[in-house]
């Protein structure tokens, strides 16, 4: 007696469990049992466990009797006239979704080759080793599994044509490919999954060598002249949004070209692209800080003595800028409202990015570099037939990581653009290398795909032979033009005065603990104390009690709180974070004394 | 000019040939003290945390490539960056602990090593007991023994009884039978409880060898036998007759701290993070390593570089302030009325002032005239 449980529920107990469970899964099969029931009689606590519920990852698969899959080429045929689709095959019992629990009692052929009559199943393809983004990669099966993971890792960051509604879309952030080509070498999820009406990518000519050191850790090489002709040009589309706030007391927000005396108005030119509605026209052209809505705020509370003075509204300035080192063209304008009702504004910023040094390249194999130098077509090498790359490679970065298929890529590159078609690089189905070579050959290229190659600036031949050909290069998203930062001066926080953090904030870059100490270990003390001056103040010390004394600027004259002007106030130099320190020790009921002494 | 020390002069003595004149070995001496002096480290020179990140440096590559010799190791030890942080931490009890024991000249050589070993070795009683029954009616336990392993390690029942009277006392009558022992309770109304209290103490009585050693396992190492142990116990084994107790070590610092002294103990942390490091194939110089092992001694304790260990002894309150618990330091400062004379680094970069090292430390000497 075995008992049953459906969905963790006891039912009920059967005598013979195992041909119970045959009978259960024939049914299943038949179509007298729902499909969406999985079953497996679990040995070694005997019970059968049924489960229905939802949220279970079920996955199809062919069923196998007496070591012959029962899907077979009559099927098929009659799928390719369209008399069977998906759905008959499942009603049929020829295909079936099991689950993680059901596969326990299953016995899976991953081919047809392998098919014994001890089999209960077959995979449908072997690519569903894989998931979406990595059977993308072509010859995938020829890699190390750790560089399939870079590989479906950097697609998904890869610029592309996301949706074809681009132009009427309000996205946050996005990057759109302006001539993204479909890949000569594809996989069968290529098909699948309609890659050619979202590609990401465009085919490239590759070379790999070494050049000049520029393209030495991972780095690669461009050419200037494949650039200006629109190789891998994208444009990044940021919206920017104003919203009509309501506040208690019936205040609210209010959308125009702010007044003169608002307080915190910016200045006439940084206005000056907004339309009488406060809003900026499509089609302007705007840099850093410049206004794109105009927008005041009522006052948020009343702080200083002035503001009661005038009775009046004095509204807040609250209008939306570019922010630091952004530009671009205004795209599109939105007025709507948001769920409250109140008036909601959105425009959305377009700025163009021509592929420069520092930005993000991948092919489809984890090899992800950034472009290390652009070179004039005039300076590229150039092969036998004239063919100039248009991104140079490094050699450097295959053996250790081992990518085989980026090289395999690259001959089948080559060979489908030279033969005008596609080539299957489906992951465990692809077609053969050797063929691909053989092909080649007859198309009057060496074999191996390498080709002699000159000097572009010195016009002699190289000595080695360059490996070149086609690939499939993706620009990903990270774009130094949105990194790039550095700073002199600039903002610092109210509470510490050291430097703001971040290229949000126009942030400084820390000198850390262990940066700090590599200064201590060279002995650079003065050189260290001046780096760490960001934070510099001077402050009044009494000497008599020790605490920070008071600096009457006005009157020009010092007292301390606490022994009143008969005392001796000297000014010391420390951080102001030292002197915040004294200030909470004081807030905690510690007595912070300082005592002075002459330092030189 | 200081003078050479001994060690130096012995070497020099050594190399220098007799034929040499005394002018000559005068001036290879004069030579040697010049190198010496200019060798030796500069007034402002950092040398704490040099050694800190000259250590710390190679122990951020060390976790990343530690290799675990999966079962055919001899023994399961503890390497790499945690055996570094258990050492300066100077924790009380390591990992694993280990002996190595060398042995005196015919054992040494692989007299009597199988004997040796077990009569190191820590047998408890549960390791003989066949079963172990407490009889509740008559308040009494009954043990019956494994004859095959008592014989193995020379043990006779009769021996055993008096171990168990001495470790019980007085409060039962112990009885030899045919198959084993009976131990009776003399306390009539005896509880529960306590009888089988005594049942698990008397399974923990350690009937022979050296408690606390674990395991044995004799090697050979340059022509030598040795007894690598899991488990320590430093001032037992030293007992010994046959034991080398001149080269026998153990890697529990706080164990050699207590039986062999500080200056042991110094050794022994220098050794074993040396030993770590060399392992690791990485390239540390061991005057790094000494340094430390000299800061971790030097109050005559062993202490490890913690909050609680060599940091509380810094003189600086906004030292120890800045690392860890801040707040019970500050209190305590206040409570007392400590002073902050800033006379290291970390206080000076707190208050922005040059640090007391390098080209911050020479101060500005003038002479007044009246």
């Amino acid at each position: 007696m075995s008992e049953v449980m459906l969905n963790g529920i006891f039912v009920g107990s059967v005598d013979n469990a195992q041909e119970f469970v045959n009978k259960v899964i024939e049914n299943r099969r038949s179509g007298a049992i729902p499909d969406v029931l999985n079953i497996l009689y679990a040995e070694d606590s005997d019970e059968v466990i049924i489960s229905t519920v939802r949220g279970r990852v079920r996955r199809p698969l062919i069923v196998v009797k007496d070591g012959a899959p029962l899907l077979n080429n009559n099927h098929l045929k009659q799928i390719e006239k369209g008399e069977m689709q998906w759905h008959d095959l499942i009603s049929q019992g020829l295909i079936e979704y099991l689950d993680a629990l059901e596969e326990e009692s299953t016995y899976i052929a991953f081919t047809e080759k392998e098919l014994t009559p001890d089999h209960t199943h077959m995979e449908i393809s072997p690519m569903v080793i894989v998931g979406l983004c990595t059977s993308l990669v072509p010859f995938g099966n020829f890699n190390q599994s750790t560089r399939l993971n870079a590989g479906s890792k950097n697609q998904k960051q890869a610029i592309g044509f996301y949706a074809a509604n681009f132009s009427v879309r309000m996205d946050m952030d996005v990057n759109l490919m302006h001539t993204p080509q479909v890949p000569i070498v594809q996989s069968m999820m290529h098909n699948i999954s309609d890659y050619e009406k979202h590609p990401a990518g465009q085919n490239l000519i590759v070379a790999i060598m070494s050049y000049k050191g520029y393209n030495m850790e991972d780095a690669i090489v461009f050419n200037q002249s494949s650039i200006d002709r629109g190789l891998s040009r994208s444009s990044y589309y940021r919206p920017l949004v104003a919203e009509e706030l309501r506040y208690a007391g019936g205040l609210v927000d209010e959308i125009s070209i702010p007044d003169k005396d608002v307080k915190g108005y910016k200045s006439e030119k940084d206005y000056r692209f907004l339309e009488e509605d406060g809003i900026i026209s499509v089609g302007a052209s705007v840099s850093e800080e410049d206004v794109v809505i105009g927008k005041t705020s009522p006052p948020r509370f009343l702080s200083g003595m002035d503001e009661y003075n005038l009775t009046s509204n004095i509204r807040r300035e609250s209008s939306v800028a570019l922010s630091h080192s952004e530009q671009g063209v205004i795209d599109f304008v939105v007025l709507t409202e948001n769920e409250e009702g109140n008036k909601l504004v959105q425009v959305r910023l377009r700025d163009q990015r021509v592929p420069e040094i520092g930005d993000k390249f991948t092919s489809r194999h984890g090899q992800k570099g950034v472009i290390g130098l652009i070179l004039k077509q005039t300076d590229m090498p150039f092969s036998a037939s004239g063919i100039i790359p248009d991104l140079i490679f490094s050699p450097h970065g295959i053996p250790s990581r081992m990518t085989m298929s980026h090289l395999i890529e690259l001959v089948s590159g080559k060979t489908g653009a030279l033969a005008g078609r596609h080539v299957d690089g489906t992951i465990f189905d692809s077609e053969k290398e050797e063929d691909i070579r053989k092909e080649l050959l007859s198309l009057g290229f060496r074999e191996n795909g390498a080709e002699t190659m000159y000097d572009g600036i010195s016009g002699k031949p190289l000595q080695a032979k360059i490996y070149i050909g086609s690939m499939y290069y993706l620009k990903l998203k990270h774009m130094v033009s949105n990194k790039m930062h550095s700073r002199a001066r600039g903002p610092i926080q109210l509470l510490t005065r050291q430097p703001t953090e971040g290229r949000a904030k126009e942030g400084g870059l820390r000198l850390g603990e262990m940066e700090k100490d590599t200064f201590v270990a060279h002995g650079a003390s003065l050189l260290l104390k001046e780096r760490f001056d960001s934070d510099r103040t001077v402050v009044p010390v009494c000497e008599e009690c020790g605490i920070i004394a008071v600096h009457d600027v006005y009157k020009n004259r010092s007292y301390c709180p606490l022994c009143g002007d008969n005392t001796v106030i000297s000014f010391i130099e420390v951080s102001y974070a030292f002197k915040l320190m004294l200030d909470e020790f004081k807030s905690l009921g510690i007595y912070p004394r300082l005592h002075l002494a002459v330092k030189y | 000019m200081t003078e050479l020390n001994l060690k130096i002069k012995k070497e020099l003595e050594r190399l220098i040939p007799s034929n040499f004149s005394k002018a000559k070995t005068k001036a290879v001496y004069d030579r040697v003290e010049k190198e010496f002096e200019e060798m030796k480290i500069e007034p402002g020179e950092s040398v704490g945390l040099v050694s800190a990140e000259s250590i710390g440096e190679p122990g951020t590559q060390m976790t990343l490539n530690t290799f675990h010799f999966a079962g055919v190791a001899e023994m399961n030890v503890t390497v790499g960056l945690p055996r570094i942080i258990e050492i300066l931490d100077a924790r009380k009890v390591p990992s694993t602990p280990m002996m190595e024991i060398y042995l005196k000249k015919p054992y040494s050589e692989g007299k009597d090593i199988k004997k040796i070993a077990m009569q190191l070795k820590e047998t408890k009683l549960d390791e003989l007991i066949e079963e172990i029954i407490i009889n509740i009616i008559d308040l009494s336990i009954n043990i019956s023994f494994n004859t095959e392993k008592m014989e193995l390690i020379g043990i006779t029942q009769a021996k055993m009884i008096k171990m168990l009277e001495k470790s019980c006392k007085t409060a039962f009558s112990i009885e030899k039978r045919d198959d084993g022992i009976l131990m009776k309770s003399k306390n009539k109304d005896e509880s529960l409880n306590i009888l089988y209290k005594t049942k698990e103490k008397i399974k923990g009585l350690v009937v022979c060898g050296v408690p606390g050693i674990e395991q044995v396992l004799p090697v050979k190492r340059n022509d030598e036998f040795v007894i690598m142990t899991s488990g320590t116990n430093l001032k037992k084994v030293m007992d010994f007759e046959f034991v080398d107790n001149t080269r026998t070590i153990s890697n529990d610092i706080h164990e050699v701290h207590a039986v062999l002294g500080t200056e042991a103990a110094r050794q022994t942390i220098i050794n074993e993070v040396f030993k770590v490091i060399e392992n690791q194939g990485l390239n540390v110089d061991i005057r790094h390593i000494m340094l430390v092992a000299d800061l971790m001694v030097i109050s005559g304790e062993v202490k490890g570089v913690t909050r609680s260990g060599v940091i509380s002894n810094k003189a600086s309150v906004l030292a120890r302030a800045s690392f860890e618990t801040p707040i019970k330091h500050i209190i305590d400062a206040a409570l007392t009325g400590e002073t902050d004379v800033l006379a290291s680094v970390v206080e000076n970069v707190m208050l922005n002032q040059p640090v007391p090292v390098g080209t911050g430390l020479p101060g500005l000497v003038t002479k007044f005239k009246f």
